[in-house]
């Protein structure tokens, strides 16, 4: 890690002293990534605060969707891709060999950049990960599915239509599907990943609404290459260039002024 | 922070660069002004006195012309970090400039007035000060031209002697117009010309405030030393 970014994660720099932090659900230490044999994070430390957004932004291949791939593991599932250092979720280190992935993957949920339904009802689509974790009779089912529509903001769209296909919605109401789903297994952190990059900018602004709601019991890391979208959503933002976690700090701070030229630079659009 | 890169977008940068020139232009228009009206005054020059009034409009429409663009700059632009704050930054140095334009515009009215009057007092202080206001105003400047915060600050700092002279003029003036009743008109206009370079200065104050946010993305304090003190002075007559 730089020793820009160390100093500005310190409690007492401007930035921690503006705003008190709550507790780290997710602490990152020290993390490297590599793809073989290239690196592509760098030191990274990094705290993602409960019920805050923490946005990551940075140009492609600065190592910040392979962030949210350490999160839950998803490196697991490609030999050759390690991670050293520790991601410490209440004190446990969830790159640990022996951790159960399947639990983990529950307590911290994913959404990509491209909507992913299964080919399968409204309803199953959230009903199927749920039944990987949890027993519940057909009403507490029902329940749960209404519950994460709900909370996905979907519910009155697709009430009526629930064991319809969900490929028959539209992009946007998919990429709500894909984060209802995410919530039904009720885990504490969700990742997205460039979730509306693919939307329209009225489905947009419905995914950044709901992103400001869900921040009320989850805590979320976003990962955009749209500014203003960070600046919408995320309570603190982090930049990333080249495997390297450049600066982090309060969201306005770091659009108003961000202490690290190449920040700077990123965000007015003046990268070389 | 060093020098940053280009934009990308040149005809962003471009932008940019044209609302710059568009202040800066307009900063040496209200520069002349002020030196326009100072001159009218002191020399009791009727000429520079209309030639500083004639200039206010030509203030004016620089300013909506930088409004305009500024507008057009955050919804085209939607700009970020220094960019967002230099926009931000010429929509408030316009105001402050349109604003020492209509003082010393006012300035300028009143010389052709106070011209005809035989003064009591010498025109010296609100030569000096007049002076220093104007050297404020032309570091200023200079100080959004070049992105200067140092200074900026200096500026900022230097306007508390102005408000020293402002006070020192207001009690002269209220004194001569207890000796003399004849002196009330004269002395009047002389007080509103003090108090306008006086109210100069402030704008050029808060232009050192932009400027430096601008610049360094920080703050300065909140307050900044302040001599002006007339609001509490009382000069009482003889019994």
């Amino acid at each position: 890690m730089s020793v820009t970014a160390r100093q500005a994660d310190q409690p007492g720099s401007a930035s921690a002293a503006a705003m008190p932090q709550p507790a780290a659900r997710i602490a990152i230490r020290n993390l490297d990534f590599f793809y073989g044999s290239n690196q592509a994070l760098k030191h990274i430390t990094l705290d993602l605060p409960e019920r805050q957004v923490t946005g990551m932004i940075g140009p492609s291949g600065c190592g910040k969707s392979t962030l949210l791939r350490v999160l839950n593991r998803m490196y697991d599932l490609y030999p050759g891709q390690r991670a050293a250092g520790e991601v410490l979720m209440d004190g446990e280190n969830i790159l640990d060999a022996d951790v159960d992935i399947n639990r983990l993957r529950s307590r911290i949920g994913m959404v990509f950049q491209k909507p992913t339904p299964f080919p399968m009802s409204v309803y199953d689509n959230i009903a199927f990960g749920v039944k990987l974790h949890e027993r519940l009779s057909k009403s507490d089912m029902d329940e749960r599915v209404e519950w994460s529509l709900a909370r996905a903001a979907l519910w009155g769209e697709v009430k009526d239509r629930l064991s319809g296909p969900a490929m028959g919605l539209s992009g946007g109401q998919q990429q709500r599907l894909c984060i209802a789903r995410t919530i039904a297994v009720r885990p504490e952190v969700i990742l997205l990943d460039e979730p509306t990059s693919a939307l329209d900018p009225i489905s947009t602004l419905k995914v950044e609404e709901l992103i400001d709601e869900l921040k009320r019991d989850f805590t979320i890391a976003v990962v955009t290459h749209n500014m203003q979208q960070a600046a919408r959503c995320a309570d603190r933002v982090a930049f990333f260039y080249l495997g390297e976690m450049v600066e982090v700090g309060d969201a306005v701070q770091m659009f108003t002024a961000p202490k690290q030229r190449r920040t700077q630079e990123y965000i007015t659009g003046r990268f070389g | 922070m060093a020098e940053v890169a280009g934009h990308i977008v040149k005809s962003y940068e471009q932008e940019l660069k044209r609302l710059r020139d568009l202040i800066t232009e307009m900063g040496g228009i209200v520069e002349n002004q002020v030196a326009l009206a100072a001159q009218a005054v002191v020399h009791k020059d009727g000429a520079a006195a209309t030639r500083a009034v004639e200039e206010d409009p030509r203030v004016d429409g620089l300013e909506r012309q930088v409004e305009q663009f500024v507008i057009r700059l955050l919804a085209l632009r939607q700009p970020m970090a220094m960019d967002l704050r230099h926009i931000v930054a010429a929509l408030k140095i316009t105001g402050d400039l349109e604003r020492i334009g209509d003082y010393a515009a006012n300035v300028a009215k009143r010389s052709i007035v106070l011209a005809e009057f035989t003064l009591p007092y010498s025109l010296t202080g609100i030569g000096h000060m007049a002076r220093m206001v104007q050297e404020g105003l032309k570091t200023v400047i200079d100080a959004v031209g070049d992105n200067d915060a140092e200074k900026a600050v200096e500026v900022w700092r230097s306007d508390e002697v102005v408000d020293d002279i402002y006070t020192a003029i207001f009690r002269e003036l209220v004194t001569y117009m207890m000796e003399d009743p004849r002196n009330i008109t004269p002395c009047t206009h002389l007080l509103f010309i003090a108090k306008n370079l006086e109210r100069i200065g402030d704008h050029a104050t808060n232009i050192a405030e932009t400027v430096h946010y601008a610049v360094t993305g920080e703050t300065l304090p909140e307050t900044r030393p302040k001599g002006d003190s007339s609001a509490y002075a009382v000069i009482r007559p003889r019994e």
